[in-house]
């Protein structure tokens, strides 16, 4: 076989498996859209379920999943970060370092549903903070921290040494040196995982099932203590445990939380971009 | 008169004994060359005067190392206000993703200098002494990395600059330039040996040759011979001095 050949053949190969790869997603994103943009309405975004959910709208999960995304990320993105930061910059390079680098890696293979029990023991239960969106936030942080740890690690290793030592060298701390130097190279890198992490949060349903999530509940929370409906467990309940529920329900809430969840992803981009921007101006 | 006084330094990295006994005398005003061959240690040495070794784990350091009258591996030192006095350019040019401005205003603001005026003086002033301000005047706020090779290296020099330094050590400033750009860096550092003791790390005797006033020959952690350089480079008194620079060996 000729180089050239193999170089094609290659190319081809790989070729067709991103086509598998993307193909698939297409598929059910203008599935859900060609299904569900016809239920799209305000009434349907802005007003609650009535009649055992079979009419109305779902703004009450809205609101539950953006406060759930939003309490996620204040606590994930901080302690994830922060030990990314402490894990590359600060730790020895140990035999404890080393384990707590396996540990956080098979955190990220625990089934959600555990989380979800976890989270029900310590935070419902032994905190005494009950069936709530601090509850539910503080459970899907634990889920996605090992997300976040990892890809900022990764973004922060990929911060050249050089960097580091220019700005020692000018006499700034190791503080400044991270906080001025290391972080903001690193930074689009860490909100890709942000991303990542935002996106297993909104479709998660095991976790947030005991620690949050309200079966039926039209109204909206009072605050952080309050329990919520959820955009992926209302989904699941109208699709599977409601019957006569109208197809139409069904599509436009799917559309309504890819909707929600590219909201945010929208948003990541945007401040991602800035900062590729702002270490390229 | 003398700006740093090393008195029988040793360091060994792990079981490694990178510097023996080294004993050395760095004038001001003065242009001090390091030369050997690769892995002799001589970036080692240039590294202790401003502590970079510390960032190093498994690093001991025995001897004495003094700027002026400063002890510098003294428990009280604050080594990041050891490394405002002595100055580093890095092997590589190194500017920050950041703009030109930001990238000379960079260690003024880290020790507190905040307003505008203040760091616009610093900035100009720095970039003129470092032989950039005409280049760059007009595009201060255009990412450093839109810069040469060159010109990004004369802009971690102004960098340096910016911290009012009295000590500026080089290490093979030159190695990833081009001629010219290397000519206009030797130009520059002819400039710069007015104001501070500058002590330079080369591979290129004729680097060497040109620009310093002092030579110190290393080999094997050790400095073999140290003297003015004319005289290091036409009669050395060393037979491995005179190998190395007649290019026998290294």
């Amino acid at each position: 076989m000729s180089k050239n050949f193999k170089e094609k053949f290659a190319f081809t190969i790989l070729a067709l498996i991103t086509m598998c790869v993307i193909i698939p997603a297409l598929f059910i994103f203008s599935y859900i859209i060609y299904n569900g943009i016809g239920t799209i309405s305000l009434e349907f975004i802005f007003s609650a379920p009535r009649r055992g959910m079979t009419e109305g709208g779902i703004f009450p999960a809205i609101v539950g999943t953006m406060s759930l995304i939003l309490g996620t990320i204040v606590f994930a993105l901080p302690l994830g970060v922060g030990t990314a930061i402490y894990l590359v910059e600060y730790a020895k390079k140990n035999l404890l370092t080393k384990l707590i680098s396996l540990a956080i890696l098979n955190l990220a293979g625990v089934p959600s549903v555990v989380y979800g029990l976890f989270g029900l023991g310590l935070f419902v239960l032994l905190l005494g903070f009950g069936s709530s969106i601090l509850s539910g936030a503080l459970t899907l942080s634990c889920l996605i921290l090992p997300i976040i740890i990892k890809s900022s690690e990764a973004a922060i290793k990929s911060v050249p040494n050089i960097y580091r030592e220019a700005s020692l060298a000018l006499g700034a701390t190791k503080w400044q040196t991270i906080y001025k130097v290391v972080l903001p190279t690193a930074m689009p890198g860490i909100i890709t995982g942000a991303i990542l992490g935002i996106g297993r949060a909104a479709g998660e349903t095991a976790a947030i099932l005991l620690t949050v999530a309200a079966f039926f509940l039209p109204r909206l929370p009072n605050s952080i203590m309050d329990q919520v409906m959820v955009l992926s467990y209302h989904l699941y309940i109208i699709s599977s445990q409601v019957p006569g529920m109208p197809d139409a329900i069904k599509n436009g809430t799917a559309l309504v939380l890819l909707g929600v969840v590219g909201i945010f992803f929208f948003v990541a981009t945007v401040v991602r971009i800035r900062y590729k921007l702002a270490n390229r101006e | 008169m003398l700006k740093i006084t090393v008195s029988d330094l040793n360091l060994h990295y792990e079981d490694f004994h990178a510097l023996k006994n080294i004993s050395l005398n760095i004038e001001d005003k003065k242009v001090t060359a390091l030369i050997g061959p690769s892995g002799c240690g001589k970036s080692t040495f240039l590294r202790t005067i401003n502590r970079m070794n510390d960032l190093i784990d498994d690093v001991k350091i025995e001897g004495l190392v003094m700027l002026e009258d400063q002890d510098i591996y003294n428990k009280d030192v604050d080594v990041a206000a050891l490394r405002r006095r002595v100055g580093m350019v890095f092997q590589k040019p190194n500017p920050f993703p950041k703009s030109i401005y930001e990238n000379v205003a960079y260690g003024p603001r880290r020790y507190g200098i905040k307003a505008k005026n203040q760091l616009d003086e610093i900035v100009e002033r720095s970039l003129k002494k470092a032989a950039i301000w005409e280049e760059v005047k007009d595009r201060l706020n255009k990412s450093a990395l839109s810069l040469s090779g060159g010109q990004q290296q004369r802009l971690c020099i102004a960098r340096a600059l910016a911290m009012e330094p009295e000590v500026l050590l080089m290490d093979e400033p030159t190695a990833s330039l081009d001629p010219i750009a290397t000519g206009r860096i030797e130009e520059l550092i002819s400039q710069l040996k007015k104001d501070y003791a500058i002590i330079i790390v080369t591979h290129s005797m004729q680097q060497a040759a040109r620009i310093s006033d002092k030579t110190a020959f290393f080999l094997l952690g050790e400095i073999v011979e140290t003297g003015k350089t004319k005289e290091v480079f036409t009669t050395p008194k060393d037979k491995r001095t005179e190998d190395y620079i007649t290019g026998r060996f290294g």
